[in-house]
């Protein structure tokens, strides 16, 4: 049904995975960073400690004797926070638990169908091998195997290190668990909606000029393309660091390749290029109504 | 040069128009996600919960015509944000977990076993090839027992011991909080580490899960040729089925599951190594989940019931039931709605 398409679109492409929704829509996800990753990892592994401490504070408190079932309560406890807190959590939290929540990413299913409780089951069952089994071997290897030669505890932690570490070799960042389960761990998207540029009752321009003060020919607005209208786009948005002065040579570098011949008084640039963006989407969205879609000034197709 | 009046009236934009009809839609589905964010499902009114999807559906289509029509990049991508947030509430997870829970016990569990029976089987002939090693090395020559049972695990039950002490440890009648319980919860924990580990082992190709599985075997068969030379194998297998009937199963269910995984990754067959390895370790997932719950009834049999009955009739009979009750489970149990569901997604 869905089928995951890796492409690049943007500058950070390098990062954003496809996947196609059972709707049959494509949509882009961010992958999560090792770094959001290893957050989420830290605070989920300290939540798991803190309760295991407090159910064995109480227990000790409780009964200060070894042998009774307030101990085997506790113990049961540790057993199941080790094995199931992942797995309970994602699948309670829609693929993120209170860790990843905190680190703003969560799992999702790497082919774009709903994210199974088998598939979170299957991720995190191997969390034993990947962090349980490494982690142990590290500081208590007496505990797993006492009498291990030095050489089989380097062969040993050298495995399961490259299994603990298999996300810094691979580009979707998979763990051994999302390849056994099918998941994708990704940046949990910020939604935000800014005002339409485009739309002068809600753009914030001077009341007196709601309407166009500069106005183009068919000529001028054939000159530039898609990719040309989204830069402007992210100038007037003031998302570059835009200062005066690059607002001013964009808007003299826009004049001089189309021709402009009117003049603009000094200070207007922004209103022009406000005016252009406006008239240029307007054109550009018109022929792509008509099936053209130009991509950019290079685009001679259409 | 003619100035093109069309362009002067903004709102002739389609794009513009487009966004002002549906921008209403849009802010009511994010304000329902903020608070699904804070608060969970529960955070909705049941009326709100109802919505979601459809507000999901309608946005995902305003994605599709911001797509074709509209050249504002912030909309597209505000669009963008917003499906991929709801998308993975509205597919997050569908059912209640009760439901789910119930579904899982009555047919997915068995029915992921029976699917990987072969897998299975595999892993009860490595359990039983290493126990009848184990058996016949140790009968020719009781020192070999050394080599199989970890002395910790043994305590004290070993070729030097007396045959009076052993058979008084498998009669002795402990009180209710001595320790019992804390020792079966002990036992699960290391049970099911041991069976989730034979399962994730898997992923090396599944040869550390086959020497977990050998072990296991060797030891049990270490255990019974010690007893049997003493005449007391009778007396060891009324003390050990009544829950290592159960026991015994979930750690071989737990091998087949890596063996599952194994199969995936040594012989993927047709299909591309990651979609094979995704598919049966969803089904071994679910196998080991299974797993874990059936430890944790033998270690509820093991801590309560084991040690406070000690007729050995009473031991038999509770064994024979349980093996009893298993290979119905196993064999019959959901098959009408196995058949009933018949996509099962590891198929």
């Amino acid at each position: 049904m869905a089928v995951a398409r890796y492409l690049d679109r943007r500058g950070d492409g390098s990062r954003r995975r496809e996947i196609v929704t059972p709707e049959g829509i494509p949509i882009q996800f961010t992958l999560a960073s090792i770094g959001e990753r290893m957050t989420a990892l830290t605070i989920d592994i300290a939540l798991i400690l803190a309760a295991v401490f407090a159910a064995v504070l109480f227990a000790s408190i409780a009964s200060p004797g070894e042998d009774d079932w307030i101990s085997a309560l506790a113990l049961l406890l540790v057993t199941l926070s080790r094995h199931f807190y992942f797995a309970f959590f994602e699948i309670r939290g829609h693929g993120a638990t209170p860790g990843k929540r905190a680190a703003g990413i969560r799992v999702i299913d790497a082919r774009g169908g709903s994210l199974e409780a088998s598939a979170v089951l299957a991720r995190n069952l191997v969390r034993e091998l990947e962090l349980w089994m490494p982690l142990t071997f590290l500081f208590a290897s007496h505990l797993v195997w006492p009498d291990a030669p030095v050489w089989m505890w380097i062969v040993a932690c050298g495995w399961l290190l490259v299994v603990a570490f298999l996300p810094l070799f691979n580009k979707d960042n998979l763990r051994v668990g999302d390849l056994i389960g099918g998941t994708l761990v990704v940046v949990q998207p910020k939604v935000q909606l800014r005002i339409d540029l485009a739309d002068a009752v809600v753009a914030a321009r001077p009341t007196a000029a709601r309407t166009a003060t500069y106005t183009f020919t068919e000529a001028q607005l054939e000159v530039y393309g898609i990719y040309e209208l989204q830069v402007l786009e992210g100038l007037l948005r003031g998302e570059a660091a835009a200062d005066a002065t690059a607002v001013s040579t964009v808007a003299d570098k826009i004049r001089a390749k189309i021709q402009y011949a009117e003049k603009v008084p000094l200070g207007q640039d922004e209103r022009f290029l406000a005016d252009f963006y406006t008239a240029l989407r307007a054109h550009l969205e018109k022929r792509l109504l008509f099936g053209k879609r130009r991509e950019d000034k290079f685009d001679k197709r259409a | 040069m003619t100035a093109l009046g069309a362009y002067t009236g903004d709102a002739s934009l389609r794009s513009v128009q487009f966004r002002r009809e549906r921008e209403a839609t849009w802010r009511e589905l994010e304000d329902l996600l903020q608070r699904v964010h804070d608060k969970g499902l529960s955070g909705l009114s049941a009326e709100e919960l109802a919505t979601l999807p459809h507000l999901y559906r309608s946005t995902l289509s305003s994605l599709s015509v911001a797509r074709a029509i509209s050249l504002d990049r912030a909309l597209v991508e505000y669009l963008e944000s917003l499906v991929a947030r709801s998308y993975v509430v509205v597919y997050g997870s569908r059912e209640r977990a009760r439901t789910r829970i119930w579904a899982f016990l009555r047919w997915r569990f068995p029915a992921a076993v029976r699917a990987g029976r072969w897998h299975v089987v595999l892993s009860l002939l490595f359990t039983l090839a290493g126990a009848v090693a184990a058996f016949q090395m140790v009968s020719a020559d009781s020192d070999t027992y050394y080599m199989f049972v970890d002395p910790s695990l043994a305590q004290g039950r070993d070729p030097s011991a007396p045959t009076s002490e052993l058979r008084d440890q498998l009669y002795d009648e402990q009180d209710f909080n001595h320790g019992l319980t804390h020792f079966a919860s002990a036992l699960f924990n290391n049970n099911s580490r041991v069976g989730i580990l034979a399962f994730a082992l898997g992923f090396l190709a599944g040869i550390p899960t086959l020497i977990l599985l050998l072990q296991n075997g060797l030891m049990l068969g270490a255990f019974a040729a010690l007893y049997a030379s003493r005449g007391l194998s009778w007396d060891l297998w009324g003390w050990l089925l009544p829950h290592g009937v159960t026991e015994l199963l979930a750690v071989i269910l737990c091998g087949g599951a890596g063996f599952l995984l194994a199969h995936a990754i040594v012989f993927p067959g047709s299909e591309p190594r990651v979609d094979a390895l995704r598919r049966r370790g969803r089904q071994a997932a679910e196998i080991v989940l299974g797993s874990v719950v059936m430890l944790f009834i033998a270690g509820l049999i093991e801590g309560i019931f084991r040690q406070t009955v000690t007729s050995i009739d009473v031991r038999y009979a509770v064994a024979g039931s349980t093996a009893l009750f298993w290979i119905w489970y196993f064999g019959w149990c959901g098959r009408a709605r196995e058949r009933l569901e018949g996509a099962v997604p590891w198929r």
